[in-house]
């Protein structure tokens, strides 16, 4: 059986994926991208500053919606999903990539309350968010609703709390070696 | 009468030799052919995250070595860039060479490894592991050079690396450079023809471009589809906007392409420790800074493009001497977002392979 390596020879790219020539990713302004959020969705925006945007909880999976259906913002791709614990509120953030226009943004949420504070799931916008959602979850217990499989992922189940947490702390086990010693 | 069969589920792991790790998957299948899969993480879950919360940010760095443990370089790197960003320090420029080559060293050796364990995943007993070894081995040596560590190296610092490179480094480097694109040669002409290895590989576990896009893979996978996706060249990092290389891509997506674009980028990589070595400049390797670094309040997120494909760290600073919230974008968990659709259908002795082809490291999967 004969092969032609030229099959897998470097430099075939899929033509029009990426735009050649832009040698950096541009950061959006989360100015820009706010007034372009409320031109479509209205007061949906809480806050925005040079490099972030911060929308309502609620709203997020449309926000992310509109940022990836709208043809020239493209943000295909999810980079990252990540939760911080500000004692006063959680802020779910996303950072998200454009492979078409090479370009970046940060979009914010901050949710309330300590019991099950909760955000919509964007897993029918990016399929990336899967595990990342669970991993919030798991670690810090935001709850991201409309997740299909939404269960601890690290951790076991039944483990006490959420260990990202800043009032975490850890419980004092009474541990035992399973044959004395 | 005619057969029935019924749908059996067997758990593959987590002590399983060809999980890469402490690695669980509970597997339905239906006879031979795979109808579900079920990744189960956590088995070497330490909390990096909530300690990096307890160190002082020079401290973290000695956690990012245990997160990818065959790509330690990277790990250190993707942190102090993030360091770097929320405290604007600039490194000089001989600190990002040898940043650079100590990267693109790891990069080698972590696609070696990841070639190597592929080919054992295809039966290749022992053999084509012990000739990437043997190779990964020489640059473990150079990692002992520069900073006295084999695996857990910890040799960048926030605004430069740890220390120069000593003298005997240089013609180590030298003969390495030398030799080794003999050695990848070596290693194409053993597999990449191969008529077992195309057989196994060839057309098997196909993910789409699209697909693989909306599901966050990079490095790679990605590049295996098409996608030209290298943060080395679409955000350039250190100096690499200053080398030439090329992204190295493939078109069919399959175990094949993704074994081959590794192959092909330890070949763009030395290119890149050529120029490296010929334009490196002299000069100091660290900026002048406390080992106490005590960051704004603020917040940075530092990506990079390590063998794996984008790691990236998000710090939140509250200016104290630790990170707020130190949050690790991994890509071998979020490679295997798409475990499902690359295993589902194929047959029990292919899920070693497509799983293998993934290359993940559960160190940076469960952090």
């Amino acid at each position: 059986m004969t092969v032609s390596r030229l099959e897998s020879a470097p430099g075939t790219a899929v033509p029009g994926r990426c735009v050649q020539g832009r040698v950096m990713t541009q950061p959006l302004t989360g100015e820009v991208l706010a007034r372009r959020i409320k031109e479509v969705l209205g007061g949906v925006v809480d806050d925005a500053n040079a490099t972030d945007v911060w929308v309502r909880p609620q709203s997020v999976l449309e926000v992310c919606r509109f940022l990836k259906e709208t043809p020239d913002l493209g943000f295909d791709f999810l980079n990252s999903i990540s939760g911080v614990d500000y004692v006063e509120y959680f802020e779910v953030v996303y950072h998200l990539t454009s492979l078409v226009y090479n370009h970046s943004t940060v979009v914010k949420t901050r949710v309330y309350g300590r019991e099950e504070p909760t955000v919509p799931s964007v897993l029918p916008v990016w399929r990336g968010a899967d595990l990342q959602e669970r991993e919030v979850y798991d670690l810090m217990g935001i709850v991201f609703a409309g997740h299909p499989n939404l269960k601890r992922i690290m951790l076991w189940e039944g483990f006490p709390g959420h260990p990202l947490r800043r009032d975490w702390s850890e419980p004092d086990y009474p541990y035992t070696w399973p044959h004395g010693g | 009468m005619p057969l029935r069969t019924e749908p059996i589920t067997i758990n593959l792991g987590p002590q399983h030799p060809s999980t890469h790790g402490v690695f669980r998957l509970r597997v339905t299948f239906d006879g031979e052919v795979i109808q579900d899969v079920e990744p189960v993480f956590g088995y070497l879950h330490r909390g990096s995250e909530k300690l990096a919360e307890e160190r002082t940010y020079t401290q973290v760095i000695t956690l990012t070595d245990r997160l990818d443990y065959v790509a330690s370089m990277t790990s250190n790197q993707a942190y102090v860039i993030a360091c770097e960003k929320l405290t604007g320090i600039h490194p000089p420029e001989r600190g990002l060479y040898l940043r650079v080559i100590a990267a693109e060293l790891q990069r080698v050796a972590s696609h070696l490894v990841a070639i190597g364990f592929f080919l054992q995943d295809l039966g290749a007993f022992a053999t084509p592991l012990m000739y990437c070894f043997r190779e990964r081995e020489r640059i473990l040596d150079l990692f002992e050079m520069l900073c006295g560590a084999r695996i857990t190296l910890s040799y960048m610092r926030i605004g430069g690396v740890f220390q120069d490179a000593p003298e005997e480094f240089w013609p180590a480097l030298r003969r390495f450079l030398d030799e080794m694109p003999g050695y990848a040669d070596e290693l194409d002409a053993l597999l990449s023809e191969n008529e077992v290895v195309v057989a196994r590989t060839r057309g098997i576990g196909v993910l789409p471009a699209d697909l693989l896009i909306n599901a966050s893979a990079t490095g790679p996978v990605l590049r295996a589809s098409g996608v030209a996706w290298d943060l080395r060249k679409k955000d350039p990092y250190d100096v690499y906007d200053r080398l030439e290389f090329d992204v190295v891509t493939a078109s069919r997506s399959d175990n094949y392409d993704r074994y081959y674009v590794r192959l092909q980028e330890i070949r763009q990589a030395l290119r890149i420790l050529e120029q490296c070595y010929r334009d490196i400049p002299e000069g100091p390797v660290r900026a002048t800074l406390s080992n106490l670094v005590r960051p704004p309040v603020g917040e940075a997120y530092g990506r990079v493009e390590s063998p794996k494909g984008e790691l990236g760290y998000y710090l939140v600073s509250d200016g104290s001497i630790s990170p707020y919230r130190c949050r690790v974008r991994s890509p071998s968990l979020i490679n295997l977002t798409l475990l499902r659709e690359l295993l589902m259908g194929w047959k029990l002795a292919d899920l070693v392979v497509s799983f293998g082809s993934i290359d993940i490291n559960m160190g940076e999967v469960d952090r």
